[in-house]
């Protein structure tokens, strides 16, 4: 049941991804990204990360994903063509991205990562204690550095939304 | 029952990496470029969870915690940008973003 659960949502996830890529629009890409992310939270709740699917839908499908709606919905684009297919810039692309599809092809066909069966391996991740415990013991000054980094964005963004106009004034 | 392996997850992840990268040289809107470039967190953060699961370690959880938060602020300080591009050239088109150019 589990492996097929697994195909499902990789499936699923791998297909909503392509639509973000392939979409002309950049409201369907927003909302391609949004069913991606919902399949990624049900991979980590397979996983047994279950804080972390919730927060993946919160933090992402909930704030991350409407601000970019807002924003496209804002912007209002016009563009005739989506993608960027002349010139040096695409051959440069094509190499890279054939580069890095090989890369995954060897991954498949020959990386095997030793692991123990699942059920010997504790889910460490499950229990909402044990994010407490590290986050406030290991992980402190990260955390307090993590506050701060929140304080400097908002503080970037209320200077980045409010001085452009004196900017372009003086400009 | 054929138990899902650390490699499914790791394919998986590497093959979202991919195709946001693919994503990210492709398209030519800021703004999806922007989407791609924040779905290969996103499959940076599977590919962390996978490792800690398998591993019975806490460290890629709490490390996937750090990302979400800062990924948050970056997408807020990046959409500004962006907002503030938009107001300033009236487009958000990469290719006519050539101020540098002459």
């Amino acid at each position: 049941m589990a492996e097929y659960l697994f195909y499902f949502l990789s499936a699923f996830t791998v297909l909503c991804s392509l639509g973000v890529v392939l979409n002309r629009n950049a409201i369907n890409s927003s909302l391609c990204f949004l069913l991606a992310l919902v399949g990624v939270a049900g991979l980590f709740a397979m996983l047994e990360a279950y804080l972390l699917a919730v927060l993946m839908v919160l933090v992402y499908a909930g704030a991350v994903v409407a601000l970019f709606l807002f924003i496209v919905m804002l912007l209002d684009l016009n563009e005739k063509s989506a993608w960027s297919m002349k010139g040096l810039s695409t051959v440069s692309a094509v190499i890279a991205f054939a580069l890095l599809v090989a890369g995954v092809c060897s991954f498949a066909l020959q990386g095997q990562l030793d692991t123990l069966p699942l059920s010997e391996v504790p889910a460490v991740g499950a229990s909402l204690k044990n994010y407490g415990y590290q986050l406030f013991t290991t992980y402190l000054l990260p955390v307090q550095v993590v506050g701060f980094l929140l304080l400097i964005a908002m503080l970037g963004v209320i200077v980045l939304s409010k001085k452009f106009d004196a900017v372009e004034d003086s400009a | 029952m054929i138990e899902i392996g650390l490699n499914a997850y790791i394919l998986l992840s590497v093959v979202l990496f991919a195709i946001g990268f693919f994503g990210v040289l492709v398209r030519k809107n800021t703004l999806v470029i922007y989407i791609c470039l924040e779905l290969m967190l996103v499959a940076a953060t599977l590919a962390l969870v996978a490792f800690s699961r398998y591993n019975g370690t806490m460290d890629g959880n709490v490390f996937v915690f750090f990302i979400l938060t800062v990924a948050a602020a970056e997408v807020a300080v990046g959409l500004a940008i962006i907002v503030a591009l938009f107001r300033k050239r009236m487009t958000v088109q990469v290719d006519k973003l050539n101020a540098l150019k002459n």
